[in-house]
């Protein structure tokens, strides 16, 4: 039931993005993915997503082949580094989306849209706010809405992309705290990809150094800090 | 390989197919008028053609087609820089709706454009029998073709330059000015260079409209051969006489003037994407 | 720096030459633009009202503003729908011969609407080189109102590219992406979320290029075959009233016209108004 990559590659044109990298996680961690601009960081986590396919490699998670999947079935909630929120939609249309977009079969039913809607304003500290648009809103409530709708889905694993990078200091502090708080009472597998390493040692249970399209090491935050395993880690970690 | 597909890039197929799509409905609606032109005009060879376009009547349409096109666009320029000078640099009250107030000739029809100046000049209009009185010609002459002209290609620049230089704010000038640079000089040296490729684009397309203006110079006009007929005009009248060559010949002319323009434009697009509007980078 | 230099900064800007550009800028307005089209709309109220709306009610001029307003819209429609394949295409694709394409788009802006005239009326006559093929299945285009629609798309296809390109260049893929692992099919993402974004732009293009369609002339008259009371347009009405010295016939028409010019430039004003608030 684990989260296995295996020698994941993908080239944009003559740049090899992803250079055969490789990690596994167990069920229900939170990994952080650490590296410098252009190290892949971003194009794992949308190879995760579906959002682009890889040329080479495998990744297999809940004895998926997941890569097999196109996005719309893979149950991936990604939450966009510019939460890529429906502007057209208030808050509550944007939660529901995911829900309402499914096949009438699976679809549920308007009042159990409706309520679901409600507890993940609630749990997102959003009450009240779901006739706003997004454009009415701040940048950490737009944060919350974007990952409210990524839940709605109840995802089986959850993407994020440089989730609290528009932010300032402050905002970023309190919604990463809490973004644990969700993630453990949630218990989805989540991904989240930054390049502060502060955030990612204070979050994660693993972090995974990203360099050149590899992870360089893997580890929980105490090992790696303690034993860098490459120069690049020991160099990247030490500015 | 399915799977190396992005998720937002559609199928093949479907590119196919919307290409298709886009290149049947251009090729039906652009290209093959484009080729009409030239086809009809030279289906007797080049002779034809160039008996046509020296022919002195369409000299004489070309001359005058020049000859306003020459007063409407200078014209038309100072107005632009005025107007969104007065726009961008400063505030006050009413500047939306005189924006809109500039922006209306391009919704009214060009021959409403025609008739009123045929109601304030006309023989029965305004200034009618004043103008009769004094043997002053406006209509179905030389101003009124020139008058009709600035009304249709008023917007060009100032629509180009207003946006262009609300880009670029205020900052500039006030330090010139700081500098103790004199209004003119802040104009001339800081002003103009950031803005004369976007200028040169209205202008660009200022003049091809006032070069091909068909509607209102026909109701201003009277359309008397030689005289005040300017080229598309002409191209009217020697279709309406069957002599198609001709016709073709002079519109083939223009053809090549409206293709020159597109390069032009597609120039100043591609190589001045940072200098021109916003709305033009794309 | 003193309170009275900031105070005078804070409220007033230093540039120089306010008073002659704003002057010469209304005087140019008012002489070239505002006071003759005072003229027009003044010209029904000159007269006997009743004249107004003899001349307006008369058949001839009906069928004449029915023909230009109705078939404004559907060429306004169809030029949004192909407007929007075409903007599609030329942002998300690449593909040989795009930048000429592109390039092309302006064409009905850059051609001299009389060239147009007489090319597309020679291409769709049932001796040209599409009117042929279609007179083969039947079908007149040429001399007929559909010659009108034709000439229409022709002259407000820019319109729509132009007005949908940037918008959905701005637009990315972020949002169809976030469709995507919502779970949205492809149709899903469009109708729901590329649709609707681009509503304000769609709308926008639509009522630009309707407005030229129904003010249009040198394009349409040279195909339409001009029958009153069948592919007679509403310009070409003016026109004819015109050469009649049938002034007060020839400004009726005007002013229902720019009447309808106003109305549509203050729609769009209110569409740009609701396309700034969503951003």
């Amino acid at each position: 039931m684990s989260l296995i990559i295996d020698s994941l590659s993908k080239r944009f044109g003559n740049f090899a993005a992803l250079n055969g990298a490789s990690l596994t996680a167990p069920q229900g961690a939170f990994v952080a993915l650490l590296g410098p601009s252009g190290s892949g960081k971003t194009t794992l986590l949308r190879i995760l997503g579906g959002l682009e396919g890889a040329d080479h490699g495998t990744v297999r998670f809940a004895d998926m082949n997941w890569l097999d999947m196109p996005a719309r079935e893979r149950k991936a909630g990604f939450v966009f580094q510019h939460y890529a929120l429906f502007r057209h939609m208030n808050v509550a249309r944007n939660i529901a989306f995911g829900l309402e977009v499914r096949p009438r079969a699976q679809r549920p039913a308007k009042a159990d849209i409706k309520r679901r809607v409600h507890e993940l304003l609630a749990m997102m500290q959003l009450d009240g706010l779901g006739d706003r648009y997004p454009s009415q809103l701040s940048g950490g409530q737009r944060q919350r809405v974007a990952l409210a709708r990524a839940l709605a889905i109840e995802p089986r694993m959850l993407l994020l992309d440089e989730p609290f990078g528009a932010l300032d200091a402050k905002v970023r502090k309190e919604l990463r705290i809490w973004l644990r708080h969700i993630h453990d009472k949630a218990g989805v597998t989540t991904v989240f990809v930054t390049h502060d390493q502060e955030e990612a040692f204070a979050v994660a249970d693993l972090v995974a150094v990203m360099n050149q399209g590899r992870i360089e090491q893997m580890g929980t935050p105490q090992d790696v800090r303690r034993d860098p395993r490459t120069k690049f880690v020991s160099e990247f970690l030490a500015v | 390989m399915k799977k190396n597909r992005a998720a937002t890039d559609d199928p093949p197929l479907l590119r196919i197919l919307l290409c298709g799509i886009a290149f049947v409905f251009i090729g039906l609606f652009l290209v093959l008028p484009l080729l009409v032109v030239f086809s009809e005009a030279l289906a007797a060879g080049l002779g034809p053609v160039w008996a046509a376009v020296t022919d002195s009547d369409t000299l004489a349409a070309i001359r005058l087609s020049l000859l306003a096109a020459a007063i409407a666009v200078p014209l038309n320029t100072v107005f632009g820089i005025a107007a969104s000078w007065a726009i961008v640099k400063f505030d006050f009250p009413g500047k939306a709706f005189l924006v809109t107030l500039i922006d209306l000739p391009f919704s009214v029809s060009p021959v409403v454009a025609g008739l009123i100046y045929v109601l304030v000049f006309g023989r029965q209009g305004w200034f009618g029998s004043w103008l009769t009185d004094h043997d002053i010609h406006i209509l179905f002459a030389l101003p009124g073709i020139v008058l009709a002209t600035i009304f249709v290609t008023f917007p060009f620049v100032a629509r180009e330059l207003i946006p262009l230089m609300s880009d670029q704010g205020r900052e500039e000038e006030e330090a010139a000015l700081s500098l103790g640079a004199s209004g003119f000089a802040t104009f001339w040296r800081v002003t103009l260079p950031n803005i004369k490729w976007g200028l040169l684009y209205g202008i660009l397309l200022c003049n091809a409209r006032a070069l091909g203006e068909f509607g209102a110079v026909s109701v201003v006009s009277g359309h008397i051969r030689g005289q005040t007929n300017t080229m598309p005009l002409h191209v009217e009248l020697l279709y309406n006489n069957y002599d198609y060559v001709g016709a073709f010949s002079v519109a083939a002319l223009l053809a090549l003037l409206a293709l020159l323009t597109l390069a032009l434009k597609s120039f100043l697009e591609w190589r001045y994407a940072d200098e021109l509007a916003a709305v033009h980078r794309h | 720096m003193t309170a009275a230099t900031i105070f005078s900064r804070s409220t007033r800007s230093r540039v120089p030459g306010f008073g002659l550009s704003l002057g010469f800028t209304l005087f140019y307005l008012t002489g070239i633009v505002l006071v003759p089209l005072l003229a027009l709309v003044l010209r029904p109220f000159s007269l006997h009202l009743d004249d107004f709306w003899i001349a307006i009610s008369a058949p001839r001029v009906l069928a004449a503003l029915r023909l230009s307003f109705g078939t404004a819209l559907a060429a306004a429609v169809i030029d949004t729908l192909f407007g929007f394949i075409v903007a599609w295409v030329l942002v998300r694709y690449r593909f040989p011969g795009k930048r000429l394409m592109d390039a092309l788009i302006d064409l009905p802006f850059a051609l001299p609407t009389a060239v147009a005239g007489i090319a597309l009326s020679t291409l769709y006559a049932p001796t040209g080189w599409v009117g042929s093929v279609l007179a083969q299945h039947g079908i007149k285009v040429a001399y007929t109102p559909w010659g009108v629609l034709v000439a229409m798309i022709f002259i407000g296809l820019p319109f729509t590219v132009r007005t949908l390109q940037p918008v959905l260049q701005d637009m990315g893929r972020d949002l169809e992406e976030a469709a995507a692992t919502l779970g949205a099919t492809r149709p899903q993402a469009i109708l729901r979320v590329v649709v609707p974004m681009m509503l304000p732009a769609l709308l926008t293009g639509a009522a630009l290029a309707f407005a030229r369609g129904v003010g249009e002339y040198g394009s349409i008259i040279f195909i339409a075959g001009n029958l009153p009371m069948k592919s007679e347009i509403a310009p070409l009405l003016i026109v004819t009233k015109l050469e009649q010295f049938d002034y007060a016939g020839a400004a009726s028409i005007g002013v229902v016209m720019l009447a309808a010019s106003f109305v549509l430039l203050l729609a769009l004003n209110g569409l740009q108004v609701w396309a700034g608030k969503r951003r």
